[in-house]
């Protein structure tokens, strides 16, 4: 990819990240940040196209670990963020 | 698949996260944001298998180990995540965010052997930064963990010459992620992986408990960065966009959960470094407090006209929301006006405590923030602090020095009448004496916090 495109899909994102979350309640900080932290699981995507790539032993093992922990940290951050902000429903009004 | 397909539904996932993080930051979409989230994280997942081009045809190479290993972290992740109890709900966010981490540093390293001497220059710095950062959060957040399921002590962690330790580790880190670009090889990257690890250790373990929730929002936002370098190294928009926005918006988060406890985010990763260690307030040293029973505590709530509650991490911990809740009704139905002074930090982490007392079904209007209960305490006749500690703490006023000074409090102190619902006289998770607990105007009742709480209700019901 050209180094300027991603220079500004990089400066974009980090403006986009900063506006969507600059005014929140303190209520929502935990859900917010275990939802972030849900999304960075995708790094799921790249522990398979490594895995894919692997052609020894060591990179297929270090792989299969890579996916093991995406999928941990992907799965169960959104789960136990649904479950957090299930806790807010019915009570709002 | 072509290219052209496959960026295309790379670009909605992106779509998704965004419009997941603004859903998160309001309480009425919030729960939608992270539907939407986790709808996108799951296509992005699915596309990869579909999507091939001149480095990879279908089906994927070791397909069985990867849907295998899917498997397995199902197997693991969602059950954690389903039967967490809420009380230890920020303890698990630290791990998932840690095994992310450990993730994005394993895939760096992985494409890095793989690529052996074709890695370009910039792609070896990135994937030494990946590595770096990746390794610090998985290590840091490891002792986050073990910090708040109290495996380990709970305040500041200073050993002697810690600063020296920390800074030589620093340096030795940077110095081998140079020696990598220079001289490429697969030892160096591992030793540069091992003294990562260490330096997270090192990184986390003079932070005092309190400041532990801002910690973690800040190795979430690390690890969104190696995500976006992961990217890079894997020429992924995808994963460039997603661990971007992660980064910046948990940077904004950090900050704003530090304004919320009157922390500068400088003093919290560096207090360590200047802060002299503790006091540790004269252990051992009998001071007078004034203990009541039930009965006392039944009595002076029934001549009460304004009561607060003050619910902290111990209320979670004896699973009492819901003897609150009907003690609360009681009081409610004697004409009395109750309401719930809920700080911002009650709980281990921001929010926490308005997440455990939403599942007790307390009416919501009855919640009250800091700002909005403070000027009432003066017109309180009587405040009730059930497991709370540090955050009524006045120390955090009155004495600067101490860990938690400058962190804003619940004024409790400005109420006629003052009742701590207590265990024992330990103190709270930041580790401060509270001189509140001698005043004259405080009345102890020891116990197991549903317990106590029975008691008086049935006792006020007496009455």
């Amino acid at each position: 990819m050209e180094p300027m495109a991603i220079v500004s899909i990089f400066v974009l994102s980090v403006f986009v990240g900063f506006e969507v979350v600059s005014k929140v309640s303190s209520t929502l900080h935990t859900p917010l940040m275990s939802g972030a932290n849900a999304i960075h699981g995708v790094i799921l995507v790249g522990a398979i196209i490594v895995a894919d790539h692997s052609k020894t032993n060591l990179e297929l093992g270090l792989s299969v670990a890579a996916i093991i922990l995406a999928t941990i940290n992907m799965v169960g951050g959104f789960v136990v963020t649904d479950r957090m902000l299930e806790m807010f429903k019915g009570n709002k009004k | 698949m072509s290219r052209t397909v496959y960026d295309l539904i790379g670009l909605a996932a992106g779509i998704a996260f965004i419009l997941a993080l603004k859903g998160l930051s309001h309480p009425k979409t919030a729960r939608r944001g992270n539907l939407i989230g986790a709808f996108g994280a799951g296509l992005a997942t699915l596309v990869v298998f579909f999507y091939s081009n001149e480095n990879s045809s279908l089906p994927l190479n070791n397909l069985g180990w990867i849907l295998g290993a899917i498997a397995i972290g199902l197997v693991i992740g969602v059950p954690a995540a389903r039967k967490v109890q809420m009380t230890q709900m920020p303890q698990l966010v630290a791990l998932f965010n840690g095994v992310g981490g450990g993730a994005a540093a394993l895939v760096a390293i992985v494409e890095y052997l793989n690529l052996g001497a074709k890695a370009s220059t910039p792609v070896v710095v990135f994937t030494v930064f990946t590595v770096i950062v990746g390794c610090v959060s998985f290590s840091g957040s490891i002792i986050t963990f073990m910090k708040l399921q109290e495996l380990m002590t709970t305040r500041p962690v200073i050993f002697p010459a810690g600063r020296f330790i920390i800074a030589a580790t620093l340096a030795s880190v940077l110095g081998v992620g140079g020696w990598v670009v220079t001289a490429l090889g697969t030892t160096p990257l591992l030793i540069l992986a091992g003294l990562s690890l260490l330096f997270g250790i090192l990184f986390v373990l003079p932070v005092g408990g309190a400041d532990v929730p801002i910690v973690i929002s800040l190795l979430n936002a690390f690890t969104g960065l190696t995500v976006a370098a992961s990217g890079y190294v894997l020429d992924s928009t995808l994963l460039i966009i997603a661990g971007t926005l992660v980064g910046a918006s948990g940077t904004i988060l950090t900050r704003l959960m530090a304004e919320a406890m009157g922390r500068s985010l400088f003093g919290t990763l560096f207090g360590a470094f200047t802060a002299k260690p503790q006091d540790v307030a004269a252990a051992g040293e009998e001071r007078p407090v004034r203990s009541g029973s039930p009965d006392d505590v039944a009595i002076l709530l029934n001549y009460a006209r304004r009561v607060v509650i003050v619910p902290g991490f111990g209320l979670a911990v004896a699973q009492a929301q819901h003897t609150v809740r009907e003690l609360a009704d009681l009081m409610i139905s004697k004409g009395i006006d109750v309401a719930y002074g809920v700080h911002p930090v009650a709980g281990r982490m921001p929010g926490h405590m308005n997440v455990l007392l939403a599942e007790a079904n307390v009416p919501y209007d009855q919640l009250q923030e800091m700002d909005e209960v403070n000027p009432t305490f003066g017109q309180t006749d009587v405040a009730i602090v059930i497991g709370a500690n540090d955050v009524v703490n006045p120390a955090a006023q009155t004495t600067p020095g101490c860990p938690i000074y400058g962190m804003p409090i619940l004024e409790v102190n400005n109420a006629a009448n003052i009742i701590f619902l207590k265990r024992s006289m330990r103190p709270g998770f930041a580790g401060i004496e509270n001189e509140l607990l001698y005043d004259p105007k405080t009345m102890l009742l020891f116990g197991d916090a549903k317990a106590s709480l029975t008691k008086v209700v049935s006792a006020l019901k007496a009455l």
